[in-house]
């Protein structure tokens, strides 16, 4: 842990850097102006969350609100529970207590595809497409809830699975394969495609649910910086113009801070902070979870003779 | 993708043949279908229908198996299932030939849902093994159930009678199994072109994505189920028709095993696989007996032809999956695609 | 109405007999699994091969019964190497069912050769058990019986007390479990697997010499295997104690439904209670949950 604290330490001063870079972009696609929680009804409402696994919490207690058309990120070290919450909201574990709210309706208790049905669409931190299939056919999958063709119209095909089949092709190559650009790889097989490309494949079979929230597992781990300039991109797009709330973990700190209208902040499966992307960077208890307990300014004057001495 | 076939429609892409080339070879196959009865002689006119029969039930359970990844050793029984429903409704109701093959095909599929029922909490390998209880199962009822299987001895088949005509020559059978069997490829092959086939796909390659996506697992595995035993009904059907007498041991363990075999040596998760996985297995056999015949050997050549043919088939299920897993259609596919571009090749 | 006890001990006895052999070939299997993840549906028909050498070397080359029954299982060892070499080996790596269907592909190839050397005929093995009746109380056991289940005890108890204190269970289940990650701890993966199967094959040799002493041998033993499938599913596919305990009480039932019902009620029997397990707690009583990770 360390050696990790000056290397977080220039990530956290990276980021403040990187923000003025992407903030003037974002100021002009978003109309500048930060969603306050609390105003608008809520899309997502966490209460009281614990979740645990025979001995080890999880989650304990964790509850906050997402605000519709926002980009929420919730952020913490390893192990905090990030995933784990995500896959309560998706509906994979059973919390022991507290509730899931979503548009104002209790689902704590309903099943993940009925979630899907309802609107919540997620990628998964390991990309999850469905390798024997092509892009195309992956994307088209997203749409199943809300496709109607039943057993015999499929065997016959010709009359209403054609249609529906037509009218999907359509809408998925007019409305996402050239939004994400992906119009190239279409008709390959996902499994030869770069990490890079099924990321975006994912988003895409993501958006083919017309989701009304997207949970975003790590959407740009391990992508370089040119990657994760697009997929930035393609998120703020997503939000503007498909009204899309996104809700991401994430641990890229410049993307972060710099896209996140409310950033959520978890340890230890304990929520410890909830705010704009400001408040979160100046809270103590932030930075004592990142960099570990100890006086923040001692810390500072080591890593600086450490650099000096040519660490 | 073939040379200069440029698509200009989404509907030109999704077809299932969708170049003139192919549609020439379709026109020749389908000439050769049709002709081909009139130039056969009895022992080809009778591999024709048993191949039609096999394409028929390798087709359903390559939906199960190849397609959801349900796999299953459960086909036999099933078939089993729908040819004792055909016996039975010709032997007491005298009911006509295609609702025969259509109750055959739904008491199969009732067959076929009860089974896929603990899909949800038996996954792999215990699936498997649940499909083999069930067989045991249903063998155990076909020879006990005296009053309706007629026990061990079983029911014998009157030849199949439509208009009139009487469909107890292979010639004649032909024409009843050919389309049938056809409009089953068709049916299956058009499933995987919609949402419904996409879905089992969806399943066999990462249930717990599916479910995100909002596909319910239970009520589409039991439609997987209930799909390829309604296809193993029709063709145990077809079965009891073609052999005229249906008794227990007509649908071993082992014959579950010979449909495993077809699919997976031609290519589990394709419609062309199934096909040729059939028709490869049943050949195999008959040109065995060529073979043994033409052997100079000292001891009777019938005598080894049954064990021979054992240790082939055996070979065959370790030989495919350890060097060629894709199946016989990969190889097909490797074969066109040399043609594809012969010409131009350097 | 009187009661015959001395049907239902004799019954239960006889089961506990099967029992032992079941549980014995349970073992193999479970050796086999617990070291290379493997469903063995072949176990029958190595058991078969076991009984087969014995009686080619007993009558074809006249060895006394003795010596056929060590070379026999010596031989055995050396066939299930060889198979797994040639076709378990190649399979690293690929997904569970298509292994399983090797072994089914391996079942069928050596059905055939036993076939082709010696016909499907049954044929007896030469006698080599004491052949005095055994009375336990007022029971009777047939002598083969009696002794069969000593032999398979016995092998039993040295497997369990093997895997109790012996280190190399660990590397074997290290090995079944991540064979890169146990490679390079510096376990030899490739000698793991190919002891593991000549051990399983000299065990369900054993089992094979016995179970044709007892009823004879014929190219349809392997069917065998499915009643031990059972056992090891009802026990839980990588546990030794399982295999004992769901061994012995397969046998019991089976024996039971044979006795009470009709032989034809033996198999129906024991799927159903694989079916009862199947859904009520699928990896059997002993076996090991295996968590999936989302």
């Amino acid at each position: 842990m360390a050696r990790d604290t000056p290397l977080l330490v220039s990530a956290l001063a990276l980021a403040i850097n990187a923000q003025h870079e992407l903030a003037a972009r974002k100021r002009q696609s978003a109309g500048g102006d930060k969603v306050h929680p609390g105003k608008v009804n809520p899309i997502l409402e966490v209460e009281g969350l614990t979740l645990s696994f025979g001995g080890i919490k999880a989650l304990s207690d964790v509850g906050f609100e997402v605000a519709p058309g926002s980009i929420t990120t919730v952020i913490g070290p390893n192990g905090a529970g990030k995933t784990s919450l995500f896959n309560t909201i998706s509906g994979f574990y059973k919390p022991s207590t507290g509730r899931i709210r979503f548009e104002g309706e209790d689902i704590t208790a309903t099943r993940p595809p009925a979630r899907a049905k309802l609107g919540l669409a997620r990628s998964f931190q390991n990309i999850a497409l469905f390798r024997g299939m092509t892009v195309l056919d992956n994307i088209k999958l997203g749409r199943h809830t809300h496709l109607r063709t039943n057993v015999l119209d499929a065997l016959f095909y010709f009359g209403r699975a054609r249609r529906e089949e037509m009218e999907l092709r359509q809408e998925v190559e007019e409305r996402i394969i050239d939004f994400l650009e992906i119009d190239h790889i279409r008709h390959m097989p996902v499994s030869v495609l770069s990490y890079g490309l099924q990321k975006r494949v994912e988003m895409a079979r993501a958006l083919a649910m017309r989701p009304k929230i997207l949970m975003l597992d790590e959407p740009v781990a391990g992508m370089n910086r040119e990657e994760t300039e697009d997929m930035a991109r393609f998120i703020l797009d997503v939000r503007d113009e498909w009204g899309v709330t996104v809700l991401m973990v994430e641990h890229d700190m410049g993307m972060v801070m710099d896209l996140s209208d409310h950033v959520v902040v978890l340890n230890f499966g304990k929520l410890i902070a909830d705010g704009t992307p400001a408040e979160v960077q100046a809270n103590p208890e932030v930075i004592k979870a990142y960099l570990g307990s100890g006086d923040v300014s001692e810390l500072r004057e080591r890593l600086h003779q450490t650099v000096a001495v040519g660490g | 993708m073939r040379i200069g076939t440029a698509r200009s429609s989404y509907r030109h892409d999704e077809a299932l043949f969708d170049s003139r080339t192919q549609y020439a070879w379709l026109a020749i196959l389908g000439v050769a279908l049709l002709g081909f009865p009139f130039v056969a002689d009895e022992y080809w006119l009778y591999l024709a229908c048993l191949v039609a029969i096999n394409i028929a039930s390798a087709t359903g359970l390559n939906i199960l198996t190849g397609y959801t990844g349900l796999v299953s050793l459960g086909q036999a029984a099933f078939m089993g299932i729908g040819a004792y429903t055909v016996a039975a409704f010709e032997q007491k109701f005298g009911t006509p030939v295609l609702l025969n093959l259509l109750a055959g095909g739904f008491v199969a599929m009732l067959g076929g849902l009860v089974v896929g029922l603990p899909s949800l909490r038996v996954k792999g390998l215990y699936l498997a093994i649940s499909t083999i209880a069930a067989s045991v199962v249903l063998h155990f009822v076909f020879a006990n159930w005296h009053s309706v299987t007629g026990g061990h001895s079983g029911i014998t088949v009157a030849p199949a009678e439509i208009l009139g005509i009487s469909f107890d020559t292979s010639f004649r059978l032909y024409w009843l199994f050919v389309p049938i069997t056809i409009m089953m490829v068709i049916g299956a092959a058009n499933l995987f072109r919609t949402r419904i086939g996409r879905a089992f796909i969806a399943i066999r390659d990462r249930d717990i994505s599916a479910e995100v996506l909002g596909i319910p697992l239970l009520r589409y595995k039991l439609l997987s189920f209930g799909l390829s035993s309604f296809y193993a009904g029709v063709a145990g059907g077809m079965w009891a028709y073609f052999f005229r007498v249906v008794t227990p041991e007509s649908f071993p363990l082992l014959m579950s095993i010979f449909f495993l075999a077809a699919i997976i040596v031609g290519g589990m998760g394709t419609i062309l696989g199934a096909i040729l996985g059939a028709i490869f297995m049943t050949m195999v056999p008959e040109a065995l007996k060529l073979i043994v015949g033409w052997l100079p050997l000292s001891t009777d050549a019938t005598l080894i032809l049954s064990p021979v043919r054992t240790i082939v088939f055996g070979a065959l299920i370790v030989g495919f999956l350890v060097f060629e897993p894709l199946g016989l259609q990969e190889i097909w596919r490797r074969i066109r695609r040399f043609f594809h571009l012969w010409p131009f090749r350097a | 109405m009187d009661f015959d006890w001395l049907f239902l001990v004799e019954i239960f006895l006889a089961g506990l007999g099967a029992g032992g052999l079941y549980a014995l070939t349970a073992l193999a299997f479970v050796l086999i699994y617990k070291a290379t993840r493997v469903v063995n549906l072949a176990i029958g028909e190595m058991l078969m091969i076991g009984a087969y050498l014995c009686f080619g070397l007993a009558t074809a080359m006249n060895l006394p019964m003795w010596l056929a029954i060590v070379v026999a299982v010596i031989a055995s060892g050396m066939a299930g190497a060889v198979l797994e070499r040639v076709a378990i080996r190649p399979m690293l790596g690929e997904s569970p069912i298509a292994v399983f269907m090797v072994t089914v592909g391996l079942a069928s190839i050596l059905v055939g050769v036993v076939e082709l050397v010696w016909t499907s005929e049954p044929r007896r093995l030469p006698e080599f058990m004491p052949n005095t009746p055994v009375m336990i109380g007022e029971a009777f056991v047939p002598p083969k019986v009696f002794y069969g289940f000593l032999v398979a005890a016995a092998l039993i108890a040295v497997a369990l007390t093997v895997f109790r204190f012996w280190r190399g269970g660990v590397a074997l289940r290290a090995t079944a479990s991540d064979q890169q990650t146990a490679y390079s701890m510096g376990i030899n993966v490739p000698r793991v697997f190919s002891l593991s199967w000549t051990v399983a094959a000299m065990i369900a040799a054993i089992a094979g010499v016995i179970v044709g002493a007892v009823g004879g041998i014929s190219s349809t033993m392997g069917v065998f295997g499915l009643s031990v499938l059972v056992v090891v599913i009802v026990g839980g596919l990588d546990s030794v104690l399982g295999a004992l305990v769901a061994g012995l009480f397969i046998g019991v039932v089976e024996s039971l439904a044979g006795g009470y019902l009709g032989g034809e009620y033996k198999l129906l029997a024991t799927f159903l209670i694989l079916i009862v397990v199947l859904m009520v707690r699928p990896y059997g009583l002993f076996g090991t949950h295996e968590i999936e990770r989302l």
